[in-house]
């Protein structure tokens, strides 16, 4: 096969392979194509209605933007950056460690340097075409709103999804010379996390910091940030300017991402090769040894929270994959210290972040016990109750959340004790409700799946984010207007009594 | 006197998935006997000891366990047996002590007992350089290992193998049967899938012949060979003469 022949039928074959990927993603691996697909349009159409609230009230804006519109508009733009090149970070990632046709590859007679040129390619449409689904509903009502100029934002996120591919392969490739495969997956993956939720964070702490609010406009907006930023002719506000239908800057953004790319895609894809056959050579946790310790004396169920818990501590990617939520803690805790000098009113705002975090984090070490099962036959055969079995597993969440949270309830008891109680009811109401979805839609799994916990019932996803809300929402009601939390409370628990009654029956 | 009860005794059981998988099965299998299941793929084979484990619920039918009816009592049943797979389940993250101890922990075995005999399973499986290493590194062989040790340290009365040697290579087969015979000499009772009929020819007492999820022969190799009407003939040539015979009845 020529080259070129090589390149297409490997395009091609990478193509099926994206494609059949993301429907089982959108359908949880069930063959109701038709019925996934019609629900994604409606999906999509109900989103408008969100994005209508939110970039509505910017269709009608023109250029020449003064600095602090062009601010926002950048940020914005850099964290749809952000997000992507978390996500191909990610893909990256996965070529490397979990792609199960390498071996097939790399023993083929085909140029290894033509295969990874595609799939580095495959991995920035993957990434881009992602980023045009979520960003459409967006464009949609700026268009509707403001006319076809605003088509142009199109533009902007292939050139960004085309651009934050091409970082995120140079970023994985050198993290994989720096630190060698053994960490790169869970550094990498890590640094993907915090790539995504980070720049909204450090917003957040800057926010802060000098306002004492977690609004992340009021750095954006403030003075001291247009002092520093560059002059409005800058080529810093190109994004921005293209993303309104300014041409020449549009052009200019679409050609370099296209370069960095192909300069990308060049460099690297010789190395690609190099790098698998490093991972391996390197089965890297072949000879990790533990402590010896002598057999322990305890109950059944205890035998079972113990090995959830060392299941736990012993695997850092998982681990690190649940405890980024507690990323968002961070500039709630800052708050927290900040405010015990001057006793701020925004105090508040911090139990419906910490119950909503609780949930949240509920949600994947429930999954994690309850579904992640690797050894599902030995516990199914074991001489326990089901009942049994899942109670010590749902002690584990509920003492893993203790242990996460316990912190900031206690640090807030100085502050305010009817708020450390309600946080505390809150979080306990939350854990329950999330243990309880995971559940209700409970479905046998392998724990390396958890990244795609989410596709396996998109009702269980949604009712575990709604419920979090719901709480986080009647705790800070609770404390601010208690008459109103008794509804949101109701809403919620109509939520999860509506989630039980359509989960799955069982045996 | 009163009779022994049965190691196993399967009445009318059955299980439909699309089609009829298991259909009114009966099967009886003594105590301190090694039976070998037989059958193609797709038989039954599985479906039935899945049930006989408790892992799937029969549609119909009866399972007692040396007398416990394992429906109306899964937990008493469950604490005298042990099921392995053909697809060993531990955790990459535990080390094969650590995976003992935690089954020895969910069979509330005794530490002090189930430690010793924890080292001197793993030891005779040859596993004694990995002790203490976590599984995640382990061959499919070894980890084949691991599970079946973690099915034999609680000391069950039946042990319910599924093809058990898959991707063991042959010095592990080795330690894998003579760890098995080992148990049956002691008076466990040994149910083992296999499709290697050369290890149910020399290892079970008698073998079932499992087709469309019935039993269409069961005895010793001998009867086996008398029932398809020649002396001589390998359980090979016995097995594919009764699985053609029922093909061509269907």
């Amino acid at each position: 096969m020529s080259s070129a022949a090589d390149l297409t039928w490997f395009a091609r074959h990478e193509i099926r392979l994206a494609w059949r990927e993301w429907l089982e993603m959108m359908t949880g691996g069930r063959r109701r194509h038709k019925r996934a697909v019609i629900g994604l349009v409606v999906f999509a159409a109900i989103l408008h209605l969100p994005a209508y609230a939110v970039v509505g009230r910017f269709a009608n804006l023109t250029l020449p933007l003064d600095k602090s519109a062009l601010i926002v508009l950048s940020s914005t733009i850099f964290l749809a950056w952000a997000l992507m090149l978390s996500q191909a970070v990610e893909s990256v990632t996965r070529v490397f460690y979990a792609r199960a046709d390498l071996d097939l590859i790399m023993s083929s007679p085909v140029r290894l340097t033509n295969i990874f040129s595609v799939r580095i390619a495959a991995i920035a449409l993957q990434v881009t075409g992602m980023a045009l689904l979520f960003a459409t509903p967006f464009i949609d009502v700026l268009v509707i709103g403001g006319g076809p100029r605003w088509l142009a934002a199109f533009g902007v996120v292939i050139a960004i999804g085309l651009s934050a591919a091409a970082v995120a392969t140079a970023l994985t490739v050198a993290l994989f010379r720096l630190i060698g495969p053994r960490r790169t997956r869970l550094v990498a993956q890590v640094l993907a996390a915090i790539i995504g939720a980070g720049f909204v964070i450090a917003l957040q702490i800057a926010a802060i910091l000098s306002y004492g609010t977690l609004s992340r406009f009021a750095v954006l907006t403030s003075d001291t940030v247009a002092s520093f930023a560059p002059d409005t002719s800058s080529l810093l506000w190109w994004p921005a300017r293209a993303t309104l239908g300014d041409g020449a800057p549009l052009l200019l953004l679409l050609a370099f991402s296209l370069v960095l790319l192909g300069i990308v895609v060049t460099i690297f894809s010789p190395r690609f090769a190099d790098t698998i056959i490093s991972i391996s050579a390197n089965p890297a946790m072949a000879s990790r040894k533990a402590k010896v310790q002598t057999f322990q004396r305890g109950s059944r169920q205890q035998a079972l929270r113990w090995k959830e818990f060392v299941l736990l501590r012993r695997d850092p990617w998982l681990l690190s994959q649940s405890l980024m939520q507690l990323l968002y803690l961070a500039p709630p805790a800052l708050m927290l210290w900040r405010s015990f000098s001057d006793g701020s009113a925004g105090l508040m705002l911090i139990t419906p972040v910490i119950v909503m975090a609780a949930g949240q984090l509920a949600g994947g070490l429930a999954w994690l016990t309850i579904s992640g099962e690797d050894a599902a036959d030995l516990v199914a055969t074991a001489p326990l109750s089901p009942s049994q079995v899942i109670r010590a597993k749902i002690e584990v969440v509920l003492l893993s959340i203790a242990l996460v949270v316990a912190p900031f309830v206690i640090a807030l008891a100085f502050a305010s004790m009817l708020q450390a109680v309600v946080t505390a009811l809150g979080v306990i109401t939350a854990t329950i409700s999330a243990a309880a979805i995971q559940l209700w839609f409970r479905v046998q799994a392998k724990r390396s799946q958890f990244r795609r916990r989410q596709t396996s019932s998109r009702v269980a996803t949604f009712a575990e984010a709604f419920c979090s809300i719901g709480w986080a929402a009647t705790s800070a009601l609770a404390l601010a207007m208690p008459i109103a939390a008794i509804i949101t409370g109701a809403m919620t628990l109509m939520v999860l009594a509506t989630t039980w009654k359509i989960s799955p029956r069982r045996e | 006197m009163t009779p022994v009860s049965p190691a196993l005794g399967v009445r009318g059981l059955t299980k439909r998935f699309d089609r009829p998988a298991v259909d009114a099965l009966d099967l009886t299998v003594r105590a301190g006997e090694f039976y070998a299941l037989l059958g193609p793929n797709g038989a039954g084979k599985t479906t039935t000891l899945r049930m006989v484990a408790g892992l799937l619920r029969p549609d119909a039918g009866a399972v007692s366990i040396f007398g416990i009816d394992a429906l109306a009592d899964p937990i008493a049943a469950k604490q005298i047996m042990a099921w392995v797979s053909d697809e060993p389940m531990i955790y990459d993250k535990l080390t094969p002590l650590e995976y003992l101890e935690f089954v020895a922990g969910l069979w509330g075995i005794d530490p002090q007992h189930s430690e010793r005999s924890a080292q001197d399973l793993l030891v005779s499986l040859g596993l004694e350089p990995h002790l203490h290493e976590r599984c995640e590194g382990f061959s499919k062989g070894m980890r084949q290992k691991v599970a079946l040790a973690g099915a034999l340290v609680h000391d069950p009365s039946l042990i319910i193998l599924d093809e058990p040697l898959t991707g063991l290579d042959a010095l592990s087969a080795r330690h894998v049967k003579g760890l098995l015979q080992e148990r049956v000499r002691a008076g466990s009772t040994v149910i083992m899938t296999t499709h290697i009929l050369e290890v149910a020819e020399r290892m079970a007492d008698r073998i079932g012949v499992i087709a469309k999820g019935r039993l269409v022969a069961e005895g010793t190799l001998a009867e086996l060979r008398q029932r398809n009407g020649r002396g001589d003939t390998s359980l090979e040539d016995v097995f594919i003469a009764l699985v053609d015979t029922e093909a061509a009845a269907a």
